[in-house]
């Protein structure tokens, strides 16, 4: 791999040893992965942010980097905490967990990284544009800034993600490179697709089909952003999926090469079937919504339907600070409060010890959650669409 | 059989195939070696000291960290064998200094088999 003198520089000890050790580790994947050379990112988002993924030795490890200095030179975002930074106490989050994921949260500022945890940057004020190079970690936001937007970065790991922000840059491989983007599957889809949840029991079911193939849907008549979303989470979640194009509606749809790929159909029955499956239990403890982070469209849909309603059994909402900030601002806080919800900021069901507060069964109405509630979270799933969850806590 | 360094380093050891990906985080607990992804085919076992084979990695990219985690907690496998090795798997790999290498047929490797891995030329033995 070609290398400039300064990244020579760095990649000898000049720079410090923090940065050599991050870029040997750059250097290490380009070489691995055929890289022609360093590429300057825009942005960087870091996963590994919640005690509960990085556990005792990434939180060692990050400050350990945050000691010795180390600073980030790009616009740098983090994935969600494993609780709320701000109303944790209230929420009943133990308080050693706390105590650690505070240590977390402290390193990541001491390096100048952005606070705000969140799995959709894009909606926080973290938001690349077209042909941008980037390097996210974050499955779903690898997903949807990939596709939705056009913008182009790999499936970084949380270290990888961490090395760019702190080199400012990222090896030339991969999706960065315009023939690694174009589909390698043709998925034609037949169903109707309504709720959220449809999207994210599509999404489900073809990141187990494809693995980490790059999928081009047709036959998807309508999505926004919010449907989008949940598709790009539950593909990257169930296979590895960091990149796909529908026809008509994602960016770089019209412009890639659709000719000879081998084709794959979708209908009713597999979407059925898919809910069936990841039904795993009888009657949620407790309804978790926003996996990826709720939109200020899906708070105001929740709102609306708990408007003057009391729940049973607690119902939360997701999302990043900025985006509860809006939400209070429109009264949709207070709505959802009133009827016994709760819009939780910060972190998700998946990244917090959901388990060790007495919850057994979660409904969720998103497929990347539904993924990973039973192996991480120790839950039984019930996977439906927003009406039916509202319903069965009220 | 000869495949491409992900990371390098020497290692022995019993195989432990799966033909299905491994998404480590909510895969693997990190701090027990325990595959504990609900109807994984590996579902209960341990891989700590084997060499583990699988196609490729899956899901979450916190998996880096709880391939780390797992060497710093001393129950990580003793190397790894893919088919292709994506970049959440080669990150935590190399950071945890564990043993790795890709582009190998796995189809041929059975579970149990002993197996020496030579990450320092490329080189799959099994015994």
């Amino acid at each position: 791999m070609y290398l400039t003198k300064e990244e020579e520089k760095t990649l000898n000890g000049e720079n410090g040893p923090v940065l050599e050790r991050m870029f040997r580790l750059l250097v290490r994947l380009g070489d691995i992965y055929g890289a022609d050379k360093m590429i300057p990112v825009g942005s960087v988002q870091v996963a590994g942010v919640s005690y509960k993924s990085v556990g005792d030795p990434g939180t060692e490890f990050l400050e350990d980097m945050a000691s010795k200095d180390a600073k980030v030179k790009v616009l740098t975002y983090l994935n969600p905490a494993g609780m709320d930074l701000e109303n944790w106490k209230e929420l009943g989050f133990p308080k050693d967990f706390a105590k650690n994921q505070l240590r977390i949260m402290d390193a990541f500022k001491k390096m100048g990284i952005v606070v705000t945890s969140t799995c959709t940057p894009y909606l926080a004020g973290n938001l690349p544009r077209f042909r941008e190079h980037i390097a996210w970690s974050e499955s779903s936001a690898v997903s949807f800034s990939n596709s939705v937007i056009g913008a182009r970065t790999n499936r970084e790991g949380g270290p990888s993600a961490l090395a760019a922000a702190l080199c400012g840059v990222t090896p030339n491989y991969g999706l960065h490179l315009w023939e690694k983007r174009q589909p390698t599957i043709h998925v034609k889809v037949d169903a109707e697709l309504d709720f959220n949840s449809d999207f994210g029991a599509l999404g489900y079911y073809i990141g187990k089909q494809v693995k980490n193939k790059i999928p081009y849907f047709s036959g998807i008549k309508y999505a926004n952003t919010d449907q989008l979303k949940a598709l790009g989470a539950a593909m990257a979640a169930s296979g590895a999926v960091a990149l796909y194009h529908v026809e008509d509606l994602t960016p770089e749809a019209d412009l890639v090469e659709k000719k000879g790929l081998e084709k794959i159909s979708v209908g009713k029955k597999e979407i059925k079937e898919t809910y069936n499956k990841l039904n795993t239990g009888k009657k949620p403890d407790i309804v978790i919504f926003g996996c990826p982070h709720a939109s200020l469209r899906e708070i105001s849909a929740l709102a609306n339907k708990l408007d003057g309603k009391k729940l049973k059994k607690p119902v939360w909402i997701c999302t990043s600070r900025m985006v509860k900030e809006a939400a209070e601002r429109m009264g949709y806080n207070e709505i959802i409060t009133k009827a016994g919800g709760s819009i939780v900021a910060d972190t998700c069901m998946v990244v917090s010890p959901i388990e060790k507060m007495g919850y057994k069964t979660t409904g969720v109405n998103s497929g990347k959650a539904a993924n990973y509630l039973p192996g991480f979270c120790k839950q039984e799933v019930c996977f439906a669409n927003i009406d039916d969850l509202v319903e069965a806590q009220l | 059989m000869k495949g491409r360094i992900i990371s390098p380093g020497k290692a022995q050891g019993e195989a432990i195939v799966t033909t299905e990906p491994i998404g480590f985080y909510g895969g693997i607990d990190a701090k027990t070696g325990i595959v504990i992804e609900k109807g994984h085919p590996l579902e209960g076992k341990k891989v700590t000291n084997k060499i583990l084979v699988f196609p490729c990695g899956k899901g979450s990219t916190v998996g880096s960290y709880v391939i780390y985690g797992l060497k710093k907690n001393n129950v990580a496998p003793a190397g790894i064998i893919n088919k292709e090795t994506e970049t959440i798997v080669a990150t935590g790999v190399i950071l945890a200094g564990i043993p790795c290498i890709d582009q190998i047929d796995i189809d041929r490797i059975k579970d149990g088999d002993k197996i020496t891995l030579d990450a320092e030329k490329g080189e799959v033995k099994i015994d």
